[in-house]
């Protein structure tokens, strides 16, 4: 073997070694989290690694716990009805903000990105008062949900970083066959900007399954309001000594997003690289 | 302030002849500009602006939610500054997850993204394990690296107990909380592989290939052709990371409870920041004093604190020259 070849040798394996040490880091964690959930009562308090008996019967355990189906139906619809009216707020917005020529926009577009980067502690004072007093909605998912009908920062920042990517012929084009402007985003815009969308929908999803500021502000005093992520706290709470009752609820919070993004992975992929990186 | 904005600059726009036509035809395109920004208008006005401004008179007064709110002045303001026995704590720890944690994430997330445009077999598959931690929920993240790195029996220092190494109380010990959530934010570096990745392999290649002729070694041509060639995105990647690093508030504040061994869920009872606010951050403060001491208007002023260091940062990204989200035009 000559030199060259025997460099190049080494180098497949050093570079192979180390990428299977980074994937022991991050896969080993989600290995210890699936065997403890598996475990008994006891063992899970114990050090022990490797579960004694496969208690499958733990996932049925926290499945049945009273509560955690309500758990999952307020996250489906505070996911699911919020990431609907986020894209179908967001859209019009993104469009403007990138084809449409007027004195303000940059000047929107700064306000939208200062919006985007606002952590939701700073406004949450008066607009607790406000869910509260005003319109006496707190003790449920609606405060979350209704601010999504009116455009949400980082999808419109997103969906226009997208939109800009498409050539103003296609626009132009319609434009000339007599399209208005809604008709122009309705048939020759939105099939075009379908990857950017798909983003957008995957990230607002995973935003509200995840959020956990939002539920416990708005909804902490209702169980019967509670999210999964909000939820899954109060249950280690509820289950302190079960470690393994806690990990399989850990799981079951972890799954769907997992799943999804296997569905997913390219739209999400695009997304991620599209927040950060133009020209 | 833009809905106005906008019709007002098609309206006025510097024009010689008064052409009738000319002057409608502008004004529909304003209005439909108007229509197509309509909704985020709405929620500018009643989701930032108006909140915000409430924040300030708030901030101005002692207000508990219940009685009016009452003026007195800035004695929120030389309280937070001077008194509160958290303001202080809370910066610090930013300053340190700043520094320590977002210069972690960055040189790891930059160190996986080499490692994967490297990597020539089961590229998928590796890229895929890497990203998966990013996608946990943070409560559930969170909640599972509580169990890891239990200090008693936890399966991390079970292991450093099996090898001789000394085993920390991580998120019990004040000195090694912070380490701790450095470990978790670590394992969800996806994001950032991926923006790195996709900065990687834009990098010309040609640039490579003259250094290689050159007879450059692999640290130099790291030095002198991929680092130059991604600043920016380092740059990008540290600014939103600093950004995060102010708005850190789930893992902390979940860490913490769990830790702590606090039941419910309610948390009126549990102040943020355990062990000896070693984890306590400006966003805790505000949900401590706002929502658990019913003082609203010293939540305020940390509101408002937390406002000015986000956008100050904020406006590092939107700079016109060397901008790096491309807010110009």
């Amino acid at each position: 073997m000559s030199t060259r070849s025997r460099k190049a040798v080494l180098h497949w394996v050093g570079v192979h070694s180390l990428g299977v040490a980074a994937a022991l880091f991050f896969v080993l964690p989600f290995v210890f989290l699936l065997l403890t959930s598996l475990m008994g009562d006891r063992q899970a308090l114990t050090r022990d690694l490797w579960p004694d008996t496969w208690e499958w019967g733990n996932y049925a355990a926290v499945w049945n716990t009273p509560g955690f189906l309500t758990w999952w139906r307020n996250t489906l619809l505070y996911a699911g009805l919020g990431t609907l009216l986020t894209v179908v707020s967001s859209v019009p917005v993104a469009y403007a903000l990138a084809k449409f020529r007027f004195r303000a926009r940059r000047l929107s577009l700064m306000l939208v990105i200062a919006m985007m980067m606002l952590p939701p502690q700073v406004v949450v004072i008066p607009m607790y008062l406000f869910w509260a007093k005003q319109l006496g909605l707190t003790g449920s998912l609606w405060p979350l949900i209704i601010p999504m009908a009116f455009g949400d920062a980082f999808s419109i920042f997103l969906l226009r970083q997208f939109l800009l990517t498409i050539p103003d012929e296609y626009l132009d084009a319609a434009r000339v066959d007599g399209c208005g402007e809604l008709r122009t985003l309705l048939r020759v815009v939105l099939p075009m900007a379908r990857p950017g969308i798909a983003a957008v929908a995957l990230f607002q999803f995973f935003y509200a399954w995840n959020d956990y500021f939002g539920p416990q502000i708005y909804a902490s005093d209702n169980p019967a309001a509670w999210t999964l992520s909000y939820g899954l706290e109060s249950f280690k709470g509820a289950h302190h000594t079960n470690w393994n009752l806690t990990m399989a609820a850990t799981v079951l919070v972890m799954a769907p997003v997992i799943v999804l993004f296997f569905f997913a992975q390219k739209a999400f992929v695009e997304g991620v690289t599209l927040t950060g990186v133009k020209g | 302030m833009t809905a106005a904005a906008a019709p007002t600059a098609a309206h006025t726009a510097p024009d010689g002849a008064p052409d009738p036509a000319a002057r409608a035809r502008r004004r529909r395109s304003a209005l439909r500009t108007a229509a197509f920004m309509s909704p985020w208008l709405i929620g500018f006005a009643v989701f930032f602006a108006y909140p915000l401004l409430s924040t300030v008179y708030f901030s101005f007064t002692k207000y508990d939610g219940f009685r009016q709110p009452v003026f007195n002045g800035l004695d929120n303001w030389s309280y937070v500054f001077t008194d509160s026995p958290a303001f202080w704590p809370a910066m610090r720890n930013t300053l340190w997850l700043v520094v320590v944690m977002v210069g972690c994430r960055v040189a790891f997330g930059l160190g996986i993204g080499l490692l994967i445009t490297k990597i020539k077999t089961g590229t998928g598959i590796f890229r895929t394990l890497f990203y998966l931690p990013y996608l946990a929920p943070p409560v559930a993240a969170t909640l599972a690296f509580v169990f890891l790195l239990n200090p008693g029996t936890g399966p991390v220092n079970t292991v450093l107990d099996a090898v001789g190494l000394p085993t920390p109380g991580w998120f019990t010990d004040p000195s090694w909380s912070k380490p701790a959530l450095t470990a978790l934010a670590l394992w969800g570096v996806g994001d950032l592989m991926v923006i790195f990745m996709a900065a990687l392999l834009d990098v010309p290649k040609e640039q490579y290939e003259a250094a290689e002729l050159d007879g450059a070694g692999s640290w130099a041509r790291f030095r002198h052709i991929t680092l130059p060639n991604i600043s920016p995105i380092v740059l990008f990647a540290v600014v939103t990371g600093v950004i995060q690093a102010m708005q850190y508030y789930t893992q902390p504040l979940v860490a913490g409870k769990v830790a702590a061994g606090v039941i419910g869920g309610s948390g009126q009872q549990f102040e943020p920041g355990y062990p000896d606010k070693s984890t306590l951050t400006l966003p805790q403060l505000v949900y401590n004093l706002g929502f658990q001491r019913f003082d609203y208007g010293t939540a305020c002023v940390i509101a408002l604190v937390l406002f000015t260091l986000s956008m100050a940062f904020t406006a590092l990204l939107m700079r016109r020259r060397g901008g790096l989200i491309g807010a110009g035009e």
